[in-house]
């Protein structure tokens, strides 16, 4: 990094106190209001969401079909929406199947389903992965250690403002007698954005 | 005309591979700004989509150096200066 918010970490941290506290001074924010804020949204936008989502999906076929047409609609029957954010999104879900695997991406920046995941991880938002999973997704789940069957096809779904993406994935074989808290239990994030199996 | 942002399908970026630390900041000046853009958004001083542009208009060399909460910080120092809330000098502690 370079010029007036270059440096090492100490320095950028030291930056941005700096204009959190002429911010305060202006009256603009509250230091404790941000922090109870933000502790608010991490608790309500995480990765169970999706989880539950896909669990749900699993064991509810009407659930399902309702999900695959109009996702934002059906997430109200667990008490979720797409308006965690600062803005409602439009949600489209892609499932997973044997002959199609879905992977989920933003190219331009970092659009990603918050509410239903969490704040998105650092790989995601990364050149790298942006750049590449568009051209060469297979190799991409393979630096995953993901190594997807190769008669299966992949479809990268590219993120926008407006609208964001989540994978279904594929039930696990031998999940028959699991309730629907065990199978949430079994889905990664990671598997929600498809660069896992589940 | 596409910006340095519009990364999509360009060569040349090394292996993703997942990163052993996953948490949703690295260090606590990460989170504040994640709080301190949020606040500011909801105050209506700017809108999400000039957030985004403020980030997409960064020197291509200075984006592709910056980290991700490092680019949010430009954008806010950014639109902070250009909406005339603070001064560039008070940004820089003049």
């Amino acid at each position: 990094m370079s010029g007036e918010h270059g440096g090492p970490a100490a320095s950028i941290a030291a930056e941005v106190r700096h204009v959190e506290t002429l911010l305060e001074q202006r009256g603009l924010v509250n230091s404790a209001e941000l922090d109870t804020a933000l502790q608010a949204f991490l608790a309500r936008a995480n990765p169970a969401n999706g989880a539950r989502v896909a669990a749900r999906a699993w064991l509810d076929a009407d659930f399902r079909a309702r999900l695959l047409t109009d996702a934002n609609e059906s997430l109200a029957d667990l008490g979720l929406s797409m308006g965690g954010g600062l803005q409602e999104q439009r949600l489209k879900v892609v499932q997973n199947t044997e002959d199609v695997h879905n992977v989920i991406v933003c190219t331009l920046c970092s659009c990603y389903p918050i509410a239903l995941l969490g704040p998105s991880p650092t790989w995601y938002k990364s050149e790298a992965y942006r750049s590449r999973v568009v051209r060469e997704p297979r190799a991409v789940l393979a630096e995953f250690g993901f190594a997807l069957d190769p008669a299966t096809a992949i479809t990268v779904w590219d993120a926008s403002a407006e609208s964001r993406y989540l994978v279904l994935p594929r039930r696990p074989a031998g999940t028959e007698n699991l309730d629907e808290h065990e199978l949430a239990a079994l889905v990664t994030r990671n598997g929600l954005i498809g660069v896992a199996a589940i | 005309m596409s910006r340095i942002n519009d990364v999509g399908g360009m060569q040349g970026f090394p292996e993703v591979g997942p990163q052993a630390d996953e948490a949703p900041f690295h260090s606590d000046w990460e989170a504040h700004v994640f709080a301190l853009n949020r606040a500011l958004i909801g105050h209506g001083l700017y809108s999400l989509d000039e957030f985004r542009d403020a980030i997409e208009r960064m020197p291509p060399a200075r984006y592709l150096e910056s980290s991700y909460y490092e680019k949010w910080f430009h954008a806010v120092t950014t639109l902070l200066v250009e909406k005339g809330v603070l001064t560039a000098a008070e940004v820089a502690g003049d």
